[in-house]
């Protein structure tokens, strides 16, 4: 079969690799029909991510066709398309019984710290991920879910990560009616969860960014307002002050992680040395950002290592934190309500449309912004 | 001069009305989502260990690498790309001494990636592959959305290289007259 394949940091090939097969009994395997590229396969991209191996396929945003399953799978059967959430999880250890499927106990050996997860590193569980062909995808009994009748595929593919994700970074937030809720990064999780926060109730949703053209978007897709952090302030921590009567945010959002730009210490130890887990920029700008008493959800994606960020203030302002992988399984329901009665548009936010083959391609668009692109899918041979 | 001291309260109103166009304005808020209250759905399950039945099994075919902060492997597992090389001797170093909280753990395992990339190279040259660094790269992207900053880059990128090639070639090789030696008479 066709698939991506990681060759180091910023190269990326597509080849012929072995059909993936049934492992375990509630294994199944799925023919891929749309694969995106996630922000925080960028970071995999960039060479950031400890134990990335070369001939890895990325890729945990992915919908498909079962075309076979293990002997114990009974939830699904063969022709289903499903919406495969990017959590591997089994439904059974501690973590899953409270509804935390990002921290599944019995799916990545290799780390403790999170659960597993499709094509993302050995730190994920060692899966080969959606940006291919063929997938295969374990405890198919537990997360994947049946793609609703009449859904688009398009909408269906942005379930299994992105929406998800900007959901639960405005529900981490903890947003109450009338908060002022700031989102850093206008990618596509910082675009969703600028959106969810009106969902919750915001008073006033601001996102920041360094690209013109991804405000722009975001002011028109979630009805915010978007702010260049490089054109249209000197110091972002003041510039939040100002516009909340010298409070500070009620709530900060995170969606950005370890690409963040804005701070020369950050980038250079971060992304260029590797001598923390990305830069923490965001991060330390969201706690000098937030008011007293404020809460900050944290969705970015960090390595494993330390990160510079002013702890002192997290203390002496009285904060609460709230970070995790998203648990997609538990907001499949909601949010196919919502796609389903028109509150959300998750299509609206693909701009590109990519045959597989030109998977390489894809990711130097995604990586460099370039073409205004907000959100790029994958497309396999068979699904066009 | 005294300097003035402005005290008034500033005027700008911290809240502004929610756009009326967009569905489902506060449909979710909930006011008992307060930070709290744990995001789970708390069953204190863990006061009881690692006590769920487990899963089936799934059985190695492939070496996998568990964190020395596991009991066990877990129940299912990913196969790729299993560790090889000197690569894969790091990568085995890694997890056999190092747990999670130990920072030689990663650091060990971000050198093994860089060694994984130039082995990744050799065996595409043994098995006669040239790897097609510019299809990799995506530049063909680049040549048609950002053509003046692919240009940059890649003369930049060879400037930089002929200049460490340059200081790195033997001196007396660089066209400059070699040193005369004396030579004594035997």
């Amino acid at each position: 079969m066709l698939a991506m394949s990681f060759r180091g940091p910023q190269r990326v090939r597509v080849q012929q690799k072995p059909m993936p097969e049934i492992k375990h009994p509630e294994d199944a395997i799925v023919r891929v029909t749309r694969s995106c590229i996630c922000g925080s396969d960028l970071h995999l991209y960039n060479g950031n991510v400890p134990d990335t191996r070369v001939g890895m396929t990325f890729g945990h945003e992915f919908i498909g066709e079962v075309v076979e399953i293990g002997s114990e799978v009974t939830k699904l059967k063969v022709g289903d398309m499903v919406i495969v959430p990017f959590n591997v999880a089994c439904g059974r250890c501690h973590f899953c019984k409270q509804g935390m499927f990002g921290n599944c106990h019995e799916a990545n050996p290799e780390a403790t710290a999170v659960g597993g997860f499709f094509g993302y590193a050995h730190i994920g569980g060692g899966y080969d991920g959606g940006q291919a062909e063929y997938a295969r995808v374990p405890y198919a009994n537990v997360s994947p879910t049946v793609i609703p009748e009449g859904m688009d595929p398009d909408d269906a593919v942005l379930l299994t990560d992105v929406v998800p994700t900007g959901y639960q970074a405005a529900e981490m937030a903890g947003i109450q009616p009338g908060d002022t809720v700031v989102v850093f990064g206008a990618g596509p999780v910082g675009i969703m969860a600028a959106r969810c926060a009106w969902l919750f109730g915001a008073g006033r949703v601001i996102v920041l960014d360094e690209y013109d053209y991804r405000l722009e978007f975001v002011k028109n897709y979630a009805k915010c307002e978007a702010y260049n952090f490089k054109k249209d302030m000197e110091d972002v921590a003041m510039f939040i002050k100002k516009q909340t009567d010298w409070m500070g945010a009620d709530c900060c959002i995170d969606a950005v992680g370890a690409e963040a730009a804005g701070n020369a210490v950050q980038t250079i130890t971060g992304r260029k040395l590797l001598l923390q887990g990305g830069s923490a920029t965001a991060m330390h700008w969201a706690i000098n950002s937030v008011k007293k008493g404020g809460i900050i959800s944290v969705v970015g994606v960090y390595g494993p290592t330390d990160n510079l960020i002013p702890l002192g203030n997290f203390m002496n302002k009285g904060l609460t934190m709230r970070g995790n992988q998203t648990s997609v399984k538990r907001l499949l329901p909601r949010l196919i309500e919502h796609v389903q009665n028109g509150t959300l548009n998750p299509k609206g936010i693909i701009t590109h449309r990519i045959p597989l083959e030109e998977a390489a391609e894809g990711y130097r668009l995604f990586s460099d912004k370039l073409d205004n692109i907000i959100k790029p899918v994958l497309i396999p041979p068979s699904a066009r | 001069m005294e300097p003035t001291i402005n005290n008034s309260k500033p005027s700008r109103a911290r809240t502004k009305t929610p756009p009326t166009d967009l569905p489902g304005w506060g449909i979710d808020a909930d006011p008992k989502n307060d930070p709290t209250y744990p995001m789970k759905q708390r069953t204190d399950a863990e006061q009881t260990g690692y006590s769920w039945e487990r899963p089936t099994l799934q059985q190695p075919d492939v070496e996998i690498l568990k964190s020395l902060e596991r009991p066990n492997l877990t129940a299912v597992f990913g196969t790729s790309t299993p560790p090889s090389g000197l690569s894969g001797m790091l990568r085995r170093h890694a997890y056999a001494n190092y747990s999670e909280n130990d920072n030689r753990h990663w650091f060990t395992l971000v050198l093994a990636d860089k060694i994984n990339v130039v082995e990744c190279v050799l065996d595409d040259l043994a098995s006669g592959h040239v790897p097609n660094i510019f299809k990799e790269k995506g530049y063909k992207a680049s040549w048609q959305h950002d053509r003046k900053g692919l240009i940059v880059s890649l003369g930049t990128t060879l400037a930089i290289t002929a200049g460490l090639a340059y200081l790195a070639w033997p001196k007396n090789k660089r066209g400059k007259k070699p040193k005369s030696r004396t030579v004594y008479p035997s």
